[in-house]
């Protein structure tokens, strides 16, 4: 038998002996590299969750409505009224949009706008890299001042201007030369019935002069770029003889393939979305689909006798995917170029 | 002729390139301010029996009294724009910077989260917002229970909020600070699909600042929090501003200010009082980005 003071004696022996271990445990090179590790695995760990958290809510959010939309797109009606059914539809069905693509004349309308939109990017890319080039590359007077008012055409929003933009297009007469060709009378282009060219020449010709939308960014966009690249290449080529469209088309514009991509993805998405300028210029439904998606739903319930709204709003879902589709293609399809485009681009100078 | 030096001929070479940009600006934008100003300083007068045209009588500051003074909204609309922008410019600022850091992080699918953090951008149509606001007002007048679990599955709706206040409000809280809490929450949507480009803008910005700023800093033994504020703050501050007046002009185009000149010129057909709203709230806008800009250049480091 133990007496009391010895258990306390052998207990505070193993405290002892355990505490030694410990501290030299504590002080093991090889045990404090493995904590340090499992620390920092640790932290790591908790960094990454908080993080995916953080992205799955915010990307939930981004995009809960478009998911909603899509899947509420392929509801039947029995869907529609069932209230078990969420998001996955019990007998989907393609009737929202064989309806939506007649009532839209979706196929024409498209083709339109893809022709308006693409054209006026094409332009909106060799005008607006032309004129950066010439602000990147070159000395003349005034360059400062000229520049300033490519700030000022970013900065000034362009409501500021849409009344004199307006008259200047419904008399059109520049210098007196229209009115020359047309028995001194000047031409109205802005859209409407019998128009020229459905309303879209006032923006043909703003972009053609560098002005058209959002025309000022992509001006900064490609002078940054330019001004980047070394000067060496222009030199080069001026010795062996290259004229100045020839250094512009062939020396400097492959060279800006970041930039190139950049613009062209902003300037499909915002003229495909604007609405600003095609309300402005009257801009004919038959070129501009999203003046179809505002009366969709309305021509649906009237045309077809869809009076419930919870049933024609379905054939408006429809018509949304339709009218995004070709939009989020161009996107994915050049998404990885553009994000490396943008760093490379000369926006971030 | 005299022959040109080398020099002369690259300048009118750079004329050549600006030119289309110079008749541009001086038609489009110059003309277009001069006609707006002049608008805005007189009186229209649409002639009776005319199909067409107007004449412009001087009558001074009048457009701008009665802007100031008499009309209905207008004072309180701006004001309102205003205030919402600044508070919406710097939550978008401060937003976009972290999710910027957060996504410039090394982890699996960083280029298909960032594709969708750029969504907003592509989808961001008004005519799409306006038909499913239509949608949705079609829906309060034919209101039936199965309808409106419709609009709550199409996700268009959001989070049931709703159901939240309620439950916020049955604890107790005080209505005022519901709304407050309510409007910030509302406001996260917006802030998000808001700040796509910023977002991009900064990330490149992250990607361009040089690995051996963070080596050296790492090598000093600086923490997380101190290379933040000495290396990565300072060096993508510059970029600040250009998101700064991105924002206050991307903001600016959608506030109801702009939709009451609009309003007012297009359906009112007053083109003077349209022009004088469109030429004040432009100066407004102006005098914000200046003492914006002003204020945060005062703390930008220019690395060059």
């Amino acid at each position: 038998m133990h007496d009391v003071q010895e258990v306390k004696e052998m207990q505070e022996e193993i405290q002892e002996n355990f505490k030694g271990r410990i501290k030299a445990k504590y002080n093991d090179k090889h045990f404090v590299n493995e904590r340090h590790r499992a620390l920092k695995q640790g932290k790591d760990l908790l960094i990454a969750f908080f993080r995916t958290a953080l992205i799955l809510g915010l990307s939930y959010v981004i995009l809960g409505p478009l998911i909603g939309i899509v899947a509420n797109s392929f509801f039947s009606n029995a869907d529609a009224y069932s209230p078990i059914v969420y998001l996955i539809p019990q007998s989907p069905t393609l009737e929202r949009y064989e309806l939506a693509i007649i009532r839209m004349s979706y196929w024409d309308v498209m083709l339109r706008m893809m022709f308006y939109v693409v054209g006026l990017t094409i332009v909106q890319l060799l005008v607006c890299s032309m004129v950066g080039y010439g602000f990147a590359r070159h000395n003349f007077p005034g360059k400062k001042i000229l520049f300033a008012c490519v700030i000022i055409m970013i900065v000034i929003p362009s409501h500021t201007v849409m009344l004199p933009l307006y008259t200047t297009f419904m008399d059109f007469n520049p210098l007196g030369i229209v009115g020359l060709l047309n028995n001194g009378e000047s031409i109205n282009l802005l859209g409407g019935p019998n128009s020229f060219l459905g309303g879209t020449a006032p923006m043909i010709i703003m972009t053609l002069l560098g002005t058209g939308l959002r025309a000022g960014l992509y001006i900064y966009i490609f002078n940054q770029f330019f001004r980047g690249l070394p000067k060496e290449i222009e030199e080069a080529a001026a010795i062996d003889g290259a004229g100045a469209i020839y250094t512009y088309m062939r020396i400097m514009m492959p060279n800006a393939m970041p930039s190139i991509i950049t613009v062209t993805i902003f300037s499909i998405v915002w003229q495909y979305n604007d609405t600003f300028f095609s309300n402005l210029f009257m801009i004919s439904n038959d070129i501009a689909i999203s003046k179809q998606i505002t009366s969709l739903q309305a021509n649906i319930s009237n045309l077809d006798q869809v009076f419930d709204p919870a049933i024609s709003t379905l054939y408006l879902y429809a018509g949304i995917v339709l009218v995004i589709i070709p939009v989020v293609a161009l996107y994915v399809l050049l998404q990885k170029q553009f994000i490396e485009g943008v760093e490379r681009s000369g926006i971030v100078g | 002729m005299k022959r040109l030096t080398l020099e002369n001929k690259r300048s009118i070479r750079g004329l050549l390139f600006v030119s289309p940009f110079i008749i541009g600006f001086a038609v489009f934008y110059l003309r277009s301010l001069i006609m707006t100003i002049r608008f805005s300083f007189s009186e229209t007068i649409m002639p009776e029996g005319a199909a067409a045209g107007y004449e412009l009588r001087f009558i001074g500051i009048e457009n701008f009294r009665h802007a100031f003074t008499e009309h209905g909204s207008f004072n309180q609309q701006l004001f309102s724009s205003l205030l919402d922008m600044s508070i919406d410019v710097l939550l978008i600022i401060f937003f976009s910077l972290f999710m910027a850091l957060v996504l410039n992080q090394k982890f699996k699918g960083r280029t298909f989260v960032r594709a969708i953090f750029f969504m907003p951008v592509i989808l961001n149509s008004e005519a799409i917002n306006i038909a499913i606001t239509m949608a949705r007002a079609m829906m309060m007048g034919g209101m039936s229970p199965v309808s409106a679990d419709v609009v709550q599955a199409a996700g268009t709706s959001g989070p049931n909020m709703m159901y939240y206040i309620y439950m916020m409000s049955e604890l107790g809280l005080p209505m005022e600070m519901l709304d407050y809490v309510v409007d910030a929450v509302m406001r996260i949507n917006l802030i998000i699909t808001a700040s796509g480009v910023q977002m991009i803008i900064f990330i490149a910005a992250l990607q361009s600042i040089s690995p051996a700023l963070y080596e050296v800093a790492r090598i000093e033994g600086a923490t997380p929090y101190e290379t933040f504020w000495k290396v990565t703050f300072p060096m993508v501050s510059p970029l600040i501003v250009t998101n700064v007046v991105y924002t206050v002009v991307d903001s600016f185009i959608r506030s109801p200010v702009v939709r009451l000149s609009y309003d007012t010129v297009f359906f009112l057909h007053d083109f003077s009082l349209g022009s004088v709203f469109s030429l004040v709230s432009m100066l407004a806008v102006c005098l914000l980005l200046f003492v914006a800009c002003a204020l945060i250049s005062r703390k930008t480091y220019y690395h060059n």
